[in-house]
């Protein structure tokens, strides 16, 4: 159940163009040694259970995240894969009717225990949401400090932090000239890393990323792409997607659910590679090899 | 994976012991403000209240900072404040409906709608006389202006949501700039474009039309927005199957939007109901159930509230406070009726 | 149709526009008609009152605005002289705009921190409840409110002016030269910020409710709180919405007849200190005057009935324009 058969090494680089799903997972898996650059600990969700009024959505997934990997989620759509990600910062709760049940532990600490500071919690558990949403009131370098002072953080050198976070999210050299306009008058996609520069700013040890490439354009997908590999071996980093090619482009680890009318569960998790190599449920073979959803 | 189902919970909802936090810091805050009263020159109820607001600040701002923080911190004085905005806004509500319910209970008697005031005067005990006379000439005058304000105001609202012709924009423009025409313009137009030059005397018609022109913004903003809300397929459907415009309007939009347009209506009603200030100038007021809005003054609610009241003497004003409660009984009525109606409407 | 013989020829474009039907004709120009109407009424209004106020308003040109004295002189025959008596009704206008704005700024800032709790704090059985019944409050007639500020609320607030008044009166606003705190434009301002704290408190949560839900959503995403939350995305989104809903709300308060006729001593001089129980408005001038006005006077309160009205228009204009604005847009 739990994604715990970390291999040490793995095979050496391949150049080879990869020819199916498969492959290009094992291309990336091969540049990358899960748990490296670790903390030691991550973000674990314990038989987690989500309603909406009556209806519940989803049904005991647990899953551990580790520090240095990219998770990717994979399903089709009205698994339960977004509530999944929503509980696991707490953005859940906003759903008028919603409940849940289960435990998410973030360093061994219930993030849902009694008493439990929530904007903490989000501060530690960042989020990108599928649509870019910068707030257009704000210019760039105030949308990557928002984070800041709506949290009422302190920091010594804004100007260098502005620069780390807008540097990691890969969009420093398109925006250093124009900090002080808008975030509106950005393309999406690079809207959409300014939003990842701006979770940034507030140092999470988690990112959450809901779709982030389902509004964007290839070009820019690619890019987002590329900061997410970039990121990755800082933070543990949970992606939603519909599309498998980028799960196997970017992640390490791979969750598969499902719904069959009911609640979504997990079907199958492990590494990205022998998810779409040799899955052992019968479902998540005939979901990637394209045969539904 | 164990197959021990959860039941649902909501870990964000307060606990009982959060609860019983808030009511001590509400308790400690009231046991400040008792003793900053009692030690400082500081007085009455409005020192008591004041000083209550401010501790429960001070007491929240406290407690949520060794808790969590500034910025929780200032976020529960937002939350004072607006709780605050609140109850500021409840109090004069529930006020001014416990004042009508306790001023008005003693006027309130059966014969009130049956008897008119044209053999007593307001200084009579209460008990005779009645305002029959205002509840038919307001009756009678709101629903003169309901029959030119229903037909223009639907008509306007047809204009903007289906013609949408060269105009709509600045009439939509100027249909929110009637909605704002102070009444006692409305009153003293009637009276220079009607009342001067031709009748040149009140009547319960002059009275409808003032109303009217207060009447028809109503009707027509509000018809507007329940017709947007009919869905386009609705009338694609129609002029699909070959339908007229008019034909696709009459028998599929509008019927589609009738719950709407009857809220609409009612909402007007409600509007115009209370209007006292046009009614003062263009229809007069008689003593006596007059049912000819062609002829002699008409007497009507809020005219029948008005006079009582400038009378001044405490029977006069015991029947304008009785007057008070029919008049906003009338209005309750009305808006259940306009609620249940959109409500059902929404169902659909 | 075209001779054009140039070598490169676009096809002319074809007439896409279906001829309406003779019923949908006829259906248009009625539906056109009533669509027109207000701009007919608004149109009659600015006629006839023009029409009814034009002797008075020559006869005293820009005085009308800029004077304070309504005297009507009658000769020996007992018609009104025009050109002896006077009509201004600055002190009218000055004491509408003080009402007014001193209802505006009570309401305003209660309103908007209503609005805020009944959007983003109230559980959602009390946001249900307490909208109907502000729905309702709204639709309160003013001579209910004149009643109830009369007798009930007049007492409780000559008391606040008293106070106001021992701790404020070096603010030239709140000096006193007489103490007569009864029916004071201050009294009349607390009234007409209770009537229009339903509209601007709807206009408000109206718009506060369409803040973006992904931008909400984001800030709360990065650790905010819900007051962090509201100061960075909800007011930047709703602050020009509700200076609207401010303006809607001061239209209504500078029209309002009834309500302030009950509760403020009408006196004809400018008085610029609230507390003090003299005042002016307009509309309930007009109200006052029309009793017992002879022919001439009744014309000059027409003419004031016209000022009213523009001003009224151009307020409310303002306002809609800005809400319309505001609505449906991004920032």
């Amino acid at each position: 159940m739990n994604n715990s058969n970390q291999d040490g090494n793995d095979d050496m680089e391949t150049k080879a163009t990869p020819s199916s799903l498969s492959d290009v997972a094992n291309a990336n898996k091969a540049r990358k040694q899960p748990g490296s650059g670790a903390l030691g600990v991550g973000l674990e969700a314990r038989s987690i259970h989500a309603w909406f009024g009556d209806k519940l959505v989803i049904r005991d997934i647990s899953l551990d995240f580790w520090s240095g990997t990219v998770t990717a989620l994979i399903g089709p759509s009205g698994c339960g894969k977004s509530t999944f990600i929503r509980t696991l910062n707490r953005m859940h709760e906003f759903i008028p009717g919603a409940a849940m049940a289960g435990e998410v532990l973030l360093n061994g600490q219930d993030i849902y225990e009694q008493g439990t500071d929530v904007t903490k919690i989000r501060l530690k558990v960042g989020m990108v949401f599928q649509k870019p949403n910068p707030f257009p009131s704000m210019t760039i370098a105030d949308n990557v400090l928002a984070g800041l002072k709506l949290a009422q953080l302190k920091t010594q050198n804004k100007d260098d932090l502005l620069e780390e976070c807008l540097e990691r999210a890969g969009l420093w050299n398109e925006v250093k000239d124009r900090l002080s306009a808008y975030g509106g008058s950005l393309s999406g996609g690079q809207q959409q890393r300014l939003c990842i520069a701006r979770s940034l700013a507030v140092r999470p040890e988690v990112l959450l990323m809901d779709e982030p490439c389902s509004a964007l354009d290839p070009g820019s997908t690619l890019k987002i792409e590329e900061t997410i590999q970039h990121l990755s071996s800082t933070m543990t980093i949970i992606i939603v997607t519909h599309n498998m090619q980028q799960a196997a482009r970017v992640s390490d680890y791979t969750g598969f659910f499902l719904s069959d009318g009911g609640p979504g569960e997990l079907v199958e998790v492990g590494p990205t590679s022998e998810i779409f190599s040799r899955p052992k449920d019968i479902r998540t073979e005939n979901y990637v090899t394209g045969r539904f959803g | 994976m164990s197959n021990l189902t959860l039941k649902p919970t909501k870990p964000w909802k307060r606990t009982p012991k959060q609860q019983l936090l808030i009511a001590v810091n509400l308790l400690v805050a009231a046991a400040i403000s008792f003793v900053i009263v009692l030690v400082t020159p500081m007085k009455g109820k409005l020192a008591y209240l004041l000083l209550f607001f401010i501790s429960t600040i001070i007491v929240n701002f406290a407690e949520n900072y060794f808790k969590s923080g500034i910025a929780a911190a200032k976020d529960s004085i937002a939350t004072s404040f607006a709780t605050a905005g609140l109850i500021i806004v409840i109090v004069p509500i529930f006020s001014i409906l416990f004042t009508i319910f306790e001023r008005g209970r003693a006027g309130l008697n059966f014969g009130l709608f049956l008897h008119d005031m044209k053999s007593n005067g307001p200084n009579d005990p209460l008990g005779q006389g009645g305002l029959l006379h205002a509840l038919v000439g307001s009756g009678i005058m709101v629903g003169i202006a309901l029959l030119i304000s229903l037909p223009i105001g639907i008509l306007t609202a047809i204009y903007l949501t289906e013609i949408k012709g060269i105009f709509s924009r600045p009439i939509k423009f100027l249909v929110q700039a009637m909605s704002g025409v102070p009444s006692i313009v409305a009153g003293l137009f009637i009276l220079s474009a009607v009342v001067f030059p031709i009748t040149k005397s009140s009547s319960g018609l002059m009275g409808g039309l003032a109303l009217s022109i207060l009447m028809i913004p109503t009707i027509a903003r509000t018809s507007e927005e329940v017709l947007l809300l009919i869905p386009n397929d609705l009338r694609e459907a129609g002029i699909a199957l070959g339908g007229t415009q008019w034909r696709t309007i009459s028998l599929i939009v509008v019927p589609a939007a009738k719950s709407g347009l009857i809220t609409a209506t009612i909402l007007g009603l409600a509007r115009v109901a209370g209007e006292t200030a046009p009614l003062i100038l263009v229809s007069g007021g008689g003593d006596a159930v007059n049912p000819n809005p062609f002829h002699s003054p008409m007497g009507s609610l809020p005219f029948y509230i008005w006079k009582g009241f400038t009378f001044g003497t405490p029977e006069s004003i015991a029947r304008s406070w009785a007057g008070i409660f029919v008049l906003l009984s009338i209005i309750f009525l009305l808006f259940i009726a306009a609620r249940t109606l959109s409500g059902s409407g929404e169902k659909k | 149709m075209s001779e054009d013989k140039s070598p490169i020829t676009t096809p002319g474009k074809r007439e896409l526009t279906n001829k309406p039907r003779f019923s949908d004709k006829v259906f248009r120009g009625v539906a056109t008609a009533g669509g027109l109407s207000s701009l007919v009424i608004l149109g009659l209004i600015l006629i006839f009152l023009g029409y009814q106020g034009f002797q008075v308003l020559r006869s005293e040109g820009f005085g009308f605005i800029t004077g304070s004295n309504w005297q009507v002189i009658q000769d020996n025959a007992g018609n009104t002289d025009l050109s002896a008596s006077s009509f201004g009704i600055a002190a009218m206008l000055v004491g509408t705009l003080l009402c007014a704005a001193l209802a505006v700024s009570i309401a305003v800032p209660i309103s908007v921190l209503c609005a805020l709790y009944l959007t983003f704090y109230a559980p959602q059985f009390l946001k249900k409840i307490m909208v109907a019944i502000i729905d309702l409050m709204a639709a309160f007639p003013s001579i209910l409110f004149g009643m109830w500020g009369f007798f009930v609320l007049m007492p409780h607030v000559e008391y606040w002016a008293k106070l106001i008044h021992k701790y404020f009166s070096w603010i030239p606003l709140f000096k006193m030269e007489i103490s007569v705190f009864t029916r004071s434009p201050f009294v009349a301002g607390v009234v007409l910020a209770i009537m229009i704290i339903p509209i601007i408190t709807s206009v408000s949560r109206e718009i506060f409710s369409q803040t973006p839900l992904d931008r909400v959503q984001a800030a709360y995403a990065l650790g905010a709180t819900r007051w962090s939350m509201i100061r960075a995305v909800v007011i930047p989104y709703g602050k020009s919405g509700v200076v609207g809903g401010a303006m809607l709300g001061l239209g209504r308060a500078m029209g309002e007849t009834v309500a302030v006729y009950t509760v403020l001593n009408l006196v004809y001089q400018i008085n610029w200190h609230v507390l003090i129980g003299a005042g002016g408005n307009v509309a309930s001038m007009i109200l006052l005057k029309f009793g017992e006005a002879g022919p001439t006077e009744t014309r000059a309160l027409m003419a004031a009935g016209l000022v009213l009205f523009l001003l009224t228009l151009l307020v409310n204009s303002i306002a809609n324009t800005i809400v319309s604005r505001t609505g449906g847009k991004g920032r």
